[in-house]
């Protein structure tokens, strides 16, 4: 088990170190120059106050030493938690606004990834090799999952939201409420939560439902299916095992899936408006806050590493064969 | 597989999945490129009154400001097939140089090239487009296209791998290297051959995954800056009250084409394993 999850654990630190090396070299690398937008949206009037602004930015975001210096003095920065400060947001330091959204991201990425897994497994065990269910749940999977999600986020807004009139679209909470423990303020939390959450549930769960049905047909071909139906075992028991075979590759897709699942979630956020921190990013971009799009990067790869490292504790508990010193299918 | 190419489309044509799939990726082809020719509006420009439900003089009606829906729609469509054709590609090729030299060569390379693709595997793809497209002021179809064809190949790479390390030591290929046959030789002669439906596959499913990257990238403000795209077309829908407004008709074409072609290309995808892996044809 240690050996395996070991060599896990050297590949998220090898990824950490290799997220936080690309987010500081990809602004160094760019064409244009950062500090050139900054300045001219200052609108300097003549050539010295262009001077003065470009020595001012240069040692505030300490530009002014050499680079390997700079590639040390970022890491430290990143250990010490300082991801300077926004200037979309001026003067609040980048790490508190992301602090400020990672709970909506939580609150509605966490239930989205896990029932609809929960879900869609269930029914595409259900459907599988059942002639009438597999015709209407796999054709209704397949336009799910190829569904873009900010496509679906859009229709529901519409149709949930504008023509229906039942649920607000933009938000996590009426403009004319304050966070705070109240029965009134978690209703209104919750509604608003529910478009953002239905539209990830759904994309989400075509996928899996399809995924689960492709494992069991290929299960039930398997050896182990062929021997208990030649020994005349009930097919529930069949389905059973099948089942809890199929079940491992999708915790591994599950890993898998993270990426387009990030990705989802950041649409789905700027659909409805939701202050987590995939709305947060592209507000960044459009500002071209630069220290707050590199600290949503981080905070992004830090959850997906943890994420990550979740699924694999999972995996650890539900297959025997890591713990033995089999590694198993996933290395 | 191994299939004569009269028998693989007698197959092919027999098969349910792959003939509604197929068809419909040639609709909208055929769509991209006779569209532009349909209408007598450029896609951006200011034609009529804004914001006009379809008619027949508008057939998806026009935005707030007065464009044509149907003639931004088939641009978009032509720019949505080349994003697919060449990110698909550039993905699909490095997938199969990275996984292929992994599973063929084998041990320290392998190691190393697995490492490798396995850490490039969990950062997600959005997030680093996002931060490179984020710095380039000027962006064009063919950057965005590279970018998320440089971005897609991991997960091929992996599967590519694992496929030829189980090809690397079936009986024929290893009877092919007792013989003394070159390496080149067996890769393209013996492993190949087997290998091409499986590529075919991987190919569809990186076209796929290139055409929703792109629809998020256009949606969330990072797509191209000089053209329109189905994406795009979205964004600008969300950005000016296309919702309260409710004009409907401008962000229901856009997401029901890309919908419709990756969906498609899914499907086309599962006919195809059927056809190849008679195990899995329908009883």
């Amino acid at each position: 088990m240690s050996r395996y999850l070991g060599r896990k654990l050297l590949i998220y630190l090898l990824t950490f170190f290799l997220a936080v090396t690309i987010d500081w070299l990809i602004p160094r690398l760019m064409p244009g120059d950062p500090i050139n937008v900054m300045i001219s949206r200052l609108g300097p009037r003549n050539p010295q106050e262009v001077q003065l602004l470009r020595e001012y930015y240069l040692k505030i975001f300490a530009l002014d030493v050499p680079m390997w210096q700079q590639y040390i003095n970022f890491w430290k920065s990143v250990f010490r938690g300082d991801l300077g400060r926004s200037t979309l947001f001026f003067p609040r330091p980048v790490l508190d606004i992301i602090k400020a959204s990672v709970p909506y991201d939580i609150l509605l990425l966490l239930p989205a990834i896990l029932l609809s897994w929960f879900a869609g497994n269930n029914f595409g065990a259900l459907a599988a090799r059942r002639r009438w269910l597999d015709n209407t749940v796999l054709p209704l999977g397949y336009i799910l999952t190829a569904t873009p999600y900010m496509w679906l986020a859009l229709l529901l807004a519409w149709a949930l939201g504008i023509v229906a009139g039942i649920f607000p679209i933009a938000g996590a909470y009426s403009f004319d409420l304050r966070p705070h423990l109240s029965w009134r303020f978690i209703q209104d939390l919750l509604l608003h939560w529910f478009l953002p959450f239905l539209s990830l549930f759904m994309v989400m769960f075509g996928g899996w439902a399809i995924g689960m049905r492709n494992m069991i047909i290929y299960e039930l071909e398997a050896d182990y299916s062929r021997y208990l139906e030649a020994l005349g075992a009930p097919q529930g028991l069949i389905r059973r095992y099948a089942f809890r075979n199929a079940l491992l590759p999708q915790i591994t897709g599950l890993a898998l899936q993270l990426g387009t699942i990030v990705a989802g979630a950041v649409a789905t956020e700027v659909v409805f408006a939701y202050p987590g921190i995939g709305n947060l990013i592209v507000q960044a971009i459009q500002n071209q806050d630069y220290f707050l799009i590199q600290g949503c990067f981080l905070f992004i790869i830090l959850g997906v590493l943890l994420a990550n490292l979740l699924i694999d504790i999972a995996y650890v508990i539900v297959d025997p064969r890591t713990r033995l010193g089999m590694t198993g299918e996933a290395a | 597989m191994g299939l004569k190419r009269s028998e693989f489309l007698f197959f092919a044509w027999r098969n349910r999945k792959l003939r509604i799939g197929v068809s419909i990726v040639i609709f909208f082809v055929i769509l991209a490129i006779v569209g532009p020719f349909l209408t007598k509006y450029p896609p951006n420009e200011y034609v009529e009154a804004a914001a006009f439900p379809p008619s027949k003089e508008h057939w998806f009606g026009t935005t707030i400001f007065g464009q044509d829906v149907f003639s931004q729609f088939v641009h978009g469509l032509k720019a949505t097939f080349v994003v697919g054709l060449i990110g698909g590609t550039i993905g699909t090729f490095l997938g199969i140089l990275i996984g292929f030299t992994a599973g063929y060569r084998g041990g320290m390379v392998d190691e190393v090239l697995n490492m490798v693709t396995n850490i490039v595997l969990i950062i997600p793809t959005l997030a680093v487009l996002i931060i490179i497209a984020a710095y380039l002021t000027v962006r064009g179809i063919l950057t965005e296209s590279v970018l998320i064809g440089l971005t897609a190949w991991p997960w091929a790479a992996r599967a590519i791998r694992a496929q030829t390390f189980s090809l690397r030591v079936r009986d024929y290929v290893d009877l092919a290297r007792m013989s003394g046959v070159g390496s080149m030789k067996i890769i393209f002669g013996e492993i190949a051959p087997n290998m091409m439906s499986y590529l075919l596959l991987v190919y569809i499913l990186q076209f796929g995954g290139a055409v929703l990257n792109a629809a998020a990238l256009d949606f969330i403000g990072l797509g191209p800056t000089n053209t329109i795209s189905l994406g795009l077309m979205m964004n600008y829908a969300l950005l000016w009250a296309a919702l309260p407004l409710g004009i409907w008709w401008w962000f229901v074409p856009p997401g029901l084409a890309i919908t419709a072609i990756v969906g498609a290309l899914y499907v086309t995808n599962v006919g195809l394993d059927e056809v190849f892996n008679p195990k899995l044809r329908e009883m």
